[in-house]
């Protein structure tokens, strides 16, 4: 992970020699920024614009109604319901999904031969669609013929999937923490390869015990691939996880823990609730801004770069 | 310095159990009957109906939606993730070598609209980028399938990164040999780009490939389902069947799987190298 380094803007992306011409720059920029503006910009304005109206639900027009989108979505139980689950869904399917990556990678780092075998079955999973994931998910938690469900009966623990609102969760977790360890997998043991044997043989030298060398030499050198992933992770549960959530509770949001996201679309496409839908979008676009500021403000800051 | 112990290998194997086998199972349960399947629940075993099942979810007419085949699936899979992946190369090509190479005035001001779009994914607005394809007539169509994906920029910093570590001295040597800026990026630029190009193709048909919320909203029409759309639509067909179709579903999920994961195995080399030889 050397190639990271922090953007800088056109500054530090200026060459000694560049070519200048009145209009080709913005002739090769024109078809990227017509999608941008059309199928980015558009349709956020439009997020904004519409999160203060009430939409006629027959279509009759709509009426600017200013705060109140806002207020009735956040002076629901509901939403705060499903916000904290969003949080704590995140929070576990990051954590999770990081220490098994991390785990996996340094073994494979260790063992010298068998690395590449053990590389190319670890990280294909990464290529199969949350969807797919979901659905394979939901039969081995399903009650008729799911192994897992009946691996945990021998604990005593009856998972009902999709009636037990604790057991969703946990199936949702698991699946999701599955489809992302290989993506994690692969940057660690990137990252810890681009380590020069140098450095690990110095601090073998100066430290004896193993585990104590990895925390104080080894992942500090890892830090900045940890904060990339810790990003994308983050990124990955809050969004990347619909296709497994839409598959596992079936459009019967009802009962089932579901995520910000999962919302959004549910009040937008199946309630028709197009005000409330939008205001939630911009409240989500709030928090992901937010997140990225103080993800960059006040982690990164305390990654060392080399 | 690497000492091998048996304890790595065996969490090495558990990991390798843990993403292997539901895989395996998957596919091999694919292979019984629907009713056999109820009976004995998943199956590690092969159940020798993999020709009739993998058919049937090919090739029958209205399997699932009363007007579509999973080979129709596949096709709009296929055309989904090659349109964007190349959609994606081209784009980002043109646009990142308009950043690195030309002095130009409101190119700082470029960079940061086209970089904010790495900020909020299409997730977060779905519904007007809805609104948006109807109004534009775009929904489907494999226009509002690929066209709206590409409004991200990570395919530009991923080739902008590329292009920085190019040696100045090329550029200096192309200008003193004469070659304008077409000439320039044709033919210094893209060759040298190959290698990189690869990679993002596949990372990019891959996430193409894989994609679900935009083609459940933009594709009503059932010729335009994709593979990945499907499942969906094979869960909702199961409510009120007697006996699941778990071979079916097992079968689809299978092949939905199979040329992403097939490309990440291939390629495997070029993947890695795109996912993490620069920024994302």
């Amino acid at each position: 992970m050397r190639g990271r380094s922090k953007d800088q803007g056109e500054q530090a992306a200026a060459k000694r020699v560049q070519f200048a011409s009145p209009f080709l720059p913005y002739l090769f920029l024109a078809p990227q920024l017509a999608i941008i503006f059309v199928f980015f910009y558009w349709p956020s304005a439009q997020a904004i614009q519409s999160s203060f109206y009430l939409e006629d639900p027959f279509g009759f027009g709509s009426t600017f109604v200013g705060l109140t989108n806002y207020a009735d979505v956040l002076k629901s139980t509901e939403y705060f319901g499903i916000a904290r689950f969003t949080a704590i869904f995140t929070a576990l399917v990051t954590f999770f999904a990081l220490a098994i990556g991390l785990l996996l990678a340094v073994k494979a780092d260790g063992v010298i031969r068998g690395n590449a075998t053990y590389k190319t079955l670890l990280i294909w999973v990464y290529a199969i669609a949350p969807p797919a994931a979901g659905l394979i998910g939901m039969m081995f938690f399903n009650q008729h013929i799911g192994p897992l469900v009946e691996f945990a009966r021998w604990f005593g623990w009856d998972i009902k999937v999709g009636l037990d609102y604790f057991d969703t969760a946990f199936a949702m977790i698991v699946v999701a923490v599955w489809k992302q360890i290989p993506y994690n997998f692969i940057f660690f043991l990137s990252g810890l390869q681009g380590i020069p044997v140098s450095v690990r043989e110095a601090a073998a030298i100066d430290c004896r015990s193993e585990l104590r060398r990895f925390w104080t030499v080894i992942l500090p050198l890892l830090a900045p691939t940890a904060f990339f992933l810790l990003i994308i992770n983050v990124t990955y549960a809050l969004f990347d996880t619909f296709g497994i959530i839409d598959v596992m509770v079936k459009d019967k949001a009802a009962n089932n823990p579901i995520t910000l996201v999962y919302k959004v679309y549910m009040d937008g496409f199946r309630g028709n609730d197009l005000g409330g839908s939008s205001a939630q979008s911009v409240i989500l676009m709030l928090i992901v801004l937010v997140l990225t500021v103080f993800q960059f403000r006040f982690i990164e800051r305390r990654v060392h770069y080399n | 310095m690497h000492r091998t112990r048996l304890l790595d290998h065996v969490i090495l194997l558990i990991g390798v159990f843990i993403m292997v086998m539901p895989v395996v199972v998957a596919f091999m349960t694919s292979t019984h009957e629907a009713a056999d399947i109820h009976r004995n629940g998943l199956s590690l075993t092969w159940g020798g109906h993999f020709a009739e099942t993998y058919e049937t979810v090919l090739a029958r007419e209205g399997g699932f939606t009363g007007k579509v085949t999973g080979f129709n699936m596949m096709l709009n899979s296929m055309i989904l993730g090659v349109g964007f992946a190349v959609g994606k190369i081209v784009l980002s090509m043109l646009a990142a070598y308009a950043i690195v190479y030309f002095r130009f005035p409101l190119a700082s001001l470029f960079f940061w609209v086209i970089f904010t779009t790495l900020l909020l994914p299409l997730e977060v607005r779905i519904l007007p980028s809805y609104e948006v394809m109807n109004a534009l007539r775009l929904t489907n169509t494999y226009t509002g399938l690929i066209v709206p994906l590409l409004a991200s920029a990570t395919g530009t910093f991923y080739f902008r990164q590329f292009f920085k570590s190019v040696p100045d001295e090329l550029l200096e040597a192309a200008r003193i040999d004469g070659a304008g800026p077409f000439k320039f990026f044709i033919d210094v630029l893209v060759p040298l780009s190959r290698t990189m190009m690869a990679a993002i193709f596949i990372i990019m048909f891959v996430y193409g490939w894989n994609q679900y919320l935009w083609p459940t909203l933009m594709t009503t029409d059932e010729g335009f389902f994709t593979l990945v759309r499907g499942i969906k639509q094979i869960l909702l067909v199961w409510v009120g069947s007697n006996i699941p179709d778990y071979n079916e579903a097992f079968a689809l999920a299978i092949l939905a799987m199979l040329p992403p994961v097939i490309i990440v195995v291939m390629f495997q080399r070029w993947f890695i190298k795109g996912l993490t030889e620069s920024d994302k």
